[in-house]
């Protein structure tokens, strides 16, 4: 057995006496050469102890000691040995690639004439070879975390941190930088990874997974995963709307969990818990069947933590008028949007029906963003029309634009007012008021169980509850048509499980939901996607059928991830060719 | 662990470039210092002009007459005249008049007896200050006048004592002379506390301090490799300023230019040294902008002598004005431009500014983290 290299022992570490302890009791090892993988719900704590084995914090109680040095009492050696990347990269927006570079070479006092050699090994390593003269701040997410992780290679570290790497980065160069990492590992460097992403977590060698400020597990993500083998189900070959066929499934307590991937639903039983369903009384429709499936470690997770928030959403049981109908909602005709000679969004043109989901996927600075805020009215295009609800929002009445809800990209609520506040405030702006407002603002309450926060300045809560509300703020006066900008970026699968819980029983109701984002999970639960690349829609259609298009040999079952990078390269190829 | 040249070096540079690259601190160092000193050069002045009076003459004869003519001759007025003080009544209400000087019907019989006034002043008390300067102004301008008819109607008048004032280091008293040399004082202060404060608060605010602290670097270096930058562009900006206060406005220069340096650098210190104990208690930009302008600026302006006279000031005030550095240096910079060299007054006001520089920096240094909390 090799010496480890982090030992933590009886770390906890509290901020303020009233708030829980944000990590509480926590010793293990952490050995050199391998990714370690820090995984755990929200607010579990992952990024306090990351900071504190980085020693920009030092624990209440127990110590922490990396490659024998300790944080509290030898933080200057420690820092000769580790390298950090902090969330949003650490990079300095108006430096040049090569100037942020030669920043972190002084303060790391690389020599003159070791600093060549290693540059130039960095940015071949990072592919910013062509790009050392742009500012940092004009690189796009996913080249600015490679600067970031070049930056902290200047010196090559015994420890490598990174804090959330991937958040807001794109499919591809999440992947590309899974490669660098496993390279990295593959010379001694130990990697700390945390991640809130399970598919990256099943990659790592060990993970760590916290829950509550406490390990619940360590080890590799396989034998983890094992634990629920025989537990996972599917059930295929649906003729009725499956979101109510799921929305019926969660009704079981045994059910621990349950998700959309394209046509089917999938599922997760308790342990022994395996009694056959009857199918009928899910009104999955004659021909339905249930299939056992592989488990993935996302399904141990959510049984590691107790299985995802049970039950239905109250919106399903609402029995308000549903939006019926077939028509269509939104229509996008070759929509075009240029800044100068840039452009954001070039002739994208689709349709949304009534009751239907539809994502809008790709990369980030890909047009999404931009073809969004046309549709919302909020940008004016360059050319073609954006019609919602057979109106151009922009210069609709009110009335028209009462009837969209939109969940802004981010935390768009006012930090310094409490949860209630932010509620009443939204009900007026809605033009609710007296006792339609004040049950609309119950009733938010109720749905997103925020009673015991609705004193908490909404900047406090965590992240999880901070989308909750803001999904609230932007469904009270109960619209038609739903725009969520990036719904769930960066959290975790209980939460986001819960939060379409919510939407699909809306959809149910006839709601319509117009959803980007660059997370490829979230596009499971879509009826429609369109693919977004370099402002142009490169693919568009069911995800169960994107996914056909990609299957080959090797890949015999395609996630939507790899549909998307498979045709993306595709198009980045005929544009080569 | 021993300072270490390349980390400090790096750092600055870094600066350096930021600076240069963000015009808001440009804008600061610029833009601001130009703005303060035209504004103060030309806008802003004590310096009396043409106050808009009424004069009401009840009987004209030739003594009203003479003094009419010697009210309208003088630089300090404009004057509308009228019969009736009811005339001109509305207008003083209106604030068109800021006073009315009535010359009575028994002006002529009265003027040159001396035991009654013949003439009424009445001034718009509102602005205390400009009152006072109508009413004096008056009050001088009717003793000449009556000296002159005396000496012209062959009476040697004598009044007891002939006042002839000298005025030194300023003889145009001109205001313009001692206000810009202080608003140099101001626009440094501003420089080294504001431009400080935001920029390591921006650091925390962006997230790249907590990169920065990963680094082997050292708090002496983060203060050094940090301050330098903006020490050079507050002595640039210093040297702005004196130019053109001494080209542009032609303010007087009588001290020495290496005293003058030497005691702006003290100034300078002091100044980045309160920037940066701002910086390291505000959590945001927003919050350490808006603690340097009430900790610094509003200080430096109102206890340094600048604008606000101390001395008239209530004694517990006069106390708080004793550790606001401006004070000192904007009272070395009105004595190295009016009157020169002073070693003794030079020495004292550099020796408390380096001590208030002294104690900011020590609390900076005890204060500054080198971790997240």
């Amino acid at each position: 057995m090799t010496k480890p290299l982090i030992d933590i022992r009886g770390v906890s570490k509290r901020f303020g006496a009233a708030m829980a302890p944000a990590v509480k009791g926590l010793s293990t090892t952490i050995g050199p050469g391998k990714i370690t993988g820090l995984v755990g719900p929200d607010g579990s704590g992952k990024t306090t102890l990351l900071r504190m084995m980085a020693g920009l914090l030092l624990p209440d109680e127990g110590t922490i000691s990396v490659g024998g040095h300790d944080t509290r009492e030898s933080a200057a050696s420690l820092r000769r040995d580790i390298a950090y990347m902090p969330q949003r990269f650490g990079l300095y927006e108006d430096l040049s690639v090569l100037e942020n570079l030669r920043l972190y070479a002084d303060l790391r006092d690389l020599s003159k004439s070791e600093r060549e050699n290693r540059f130039k090994l960095l940015l071949r390593f990072t592919g910013l070879e062509a790009f050392t003269g742009r500012l940092a701040g004009r690189l796009s997410g996913g080249m600015k975390q490679k600067l970031g992780l070049a930056c902290a290679l200047v010196t090559t570290p015994k420890l490598l941190l990174l804090d959330e790497p991937s958040v807001g980065v794109d499919p591809i160069s999440r992947k590309e930088l899974w490669r660098m990492t496993l390279e990295l590992a593959g010379q001694g460097i130990g990697i700390v990874w945390s991640t809130a992403y399970l598919d990256e977590a099943e990659k790592c060698t060990d993970v760590l997974l916290m829950s509550g400020g406490k390990l619940l597990y360590q080890g590799a993500p396989a034998n983890l995963t094992k634990r629920v083998e025989g537990q996972t189900f599917a059930i295929r070959n649906i003729q009725t709307d499956r979101r109510a066929v799921l929305a019926n499934l969660m009704g079981y307590d045994h059910i621990l969990d349950g998700d959309i991937r394209g046509h089917n639903v999938h599922f997760l039983v308790e342990t022994g818990g395996a009694s056959p369903l009857l199918l009928d009384q899910l009104g999955a429709g004659k021909g339905a069947h249930v299939v056992a499936t592989e488990p993935r470690f996302e399904d141990a997770f959510i049984a590691l933590l107790g299985g995802a928030a049970s039950g239905r959403s109250p919106f399903m049981d609402r029995s308000e008028r549903p939006h019926n109908g077939d028509d269509t909602v939104i229509d996008a005709a070759a929509l075009t949007r240029k800044f100068g000679d840039f452009v954001a969004a070039d002739q994208v043109s689709f349709q949304v029906n009534r009751g239907q989901v539809f994502g809008l996927i790709g990369p980030n600075g890909a047009g999404k963003s931009t073809t969004f805020k046309m549709l919302c009215g909020l940008l004016k295009p360059t050319s073609g029309t954006a019609r919602v609800a057979g109106l151009d929002l922009r210069n609709a009445p009110s009335m028209v634009r009462g009837r969209i809800g939109y969940m802004a990209q981010g935390f768009s609520l006012y930090g310094d007012l409490s949860v209630q506040q932010n509620l009443d405030f939204f009900a007026g702006v809605y033009g609710l008021s007296g006792k339609h407002a004040k049950m609309a603002v119950a009733r938010m309450i109720e749905i997103f169980a925020l009673q015991d926060y609705l004193t908490t300045r909404s900047i406090e809560l965590s992240l999880g509850y901070k989308r909750r509300l803001a999904l609230a703020c932007s469904v009270m006066h109960e619209p038609d048509i739903l725009f969520l900008d990036e719904p769930t970026s960066g959290v975790d699968p209980k939460t986001r499980r819960e939060f379409w819980g919510h939407i699909n029983a809306l959809v149910t109701r006839g709601v319509t939901i117009i959803v980007t984002t660059h997370f490829l999970d979230e596009a499971e639960y879509c009826d429609r996607v369109a693919l977004i690349n370099l402002g142009k829609i490169i693919a568009a259609g069911e995800p169960d059928t994107l996914k056909a298009e990609v299957r080959t040999a090797e890949l015999s079952n395609p996630s939507l991830e790899d549909a998307f990078i498979a045709i993306i390269e595709r198009a980045a190829q005929e544009v080569a060719a | 662990m021993r300072p270490n040249s390349r980390r400090i070096f790096g750092l600055a540079r870094k600066e350096t470039w930021q600076i240069v690259r963000d015009p808001s601190s440009i804008i600061i160092a610029a833009f601001l210092p130009l703005t303060l000193l035209f504004l103060f050069g030309y806008g802003v002045t004590f310096d009396p002009r043409h106050y808009d009076i009424g004069l009401v003459v009840e009987q004209p004869t030739p003594e009203t007459g003479s003094f009419t003519a010697s009210l309208i001759n003088s630089s300090y007025f404009q004057v509308e005249t009228a019969r009736h003080l009811q005339d001109l009544e509305d207008k003083m209400v209106a604030g068109e008049l800021k006073g009315i000087v009535v010359l009575r019907a028994d002006f002529s019989r009265q003027a040159f007896r001396g035991d009654t006034a013949p003439l009424q002043i009445l001034v718009d008390g509102t602005d205390a200050n400009t009152a006072e300067l109508i009413r004096s102004y008056v009050q001088a301008l009717w003793a000449s006048w009556l000296r002159q008819e005396l000496l012209s109607n062959g009476v040697d008048f004598r009044p007891p004592i002939v006042l002839e004032p000298r005025l030194w280091f300023n003889p145009e008293a001109s205001s313009k002379n001692y206000l810009v040399p202080g608003s140099v004082a101001i626009i440094m202060t501003m420089i080294g506390a504001l431009l400080t404060a935001l920029v390591v608060a921006r650091e925390w605010e962006r997230g790249t301090m907590e990169a920065l602290l990963t680094t082997p670097i050292g708090r002496w270096e983060l203060l050094l490799g940090k301050l330098a930058p903006y020490f050079v562009l507050g002595m640039i900006s210093m040297v702005l300023s004196v130019a053109t206060a001494i080209w542009l406005f032609e303010v007087p220069f009588r001290g020495s230019f290496l005293l003058l340096a030497m005691i702006s650098a003290v100034f300078m210190w002091a100044s980045l040294g309160l920037g940066l104990f701002i910086s390291t208690i505000s959590p945001n930009q927003l919050i350490a902008a808006q603690i340097s302008i009430l900790s610094a600026f509003l200080p430096a302006f109102y206890f340094s002598n600048f604008v606000f006279e101390i001395d008239s000031m209530p004694v517990a005030l006069q106390w708080v004005s004793y550790i606001v550095p401006a004070k000192y240096f904007v009272s070395t910079l009105q004595t190295l431009f009016l009157v020169g060299n002073v070693p003794e007054l030079i020495a004292l006001d550099t020796a408390v500014i380096g001590l208030i520089g002294l104690v900011f920096f020590g609390l900076t240094v005890r204060k500054t983290r080198m971790r997240l909390e």
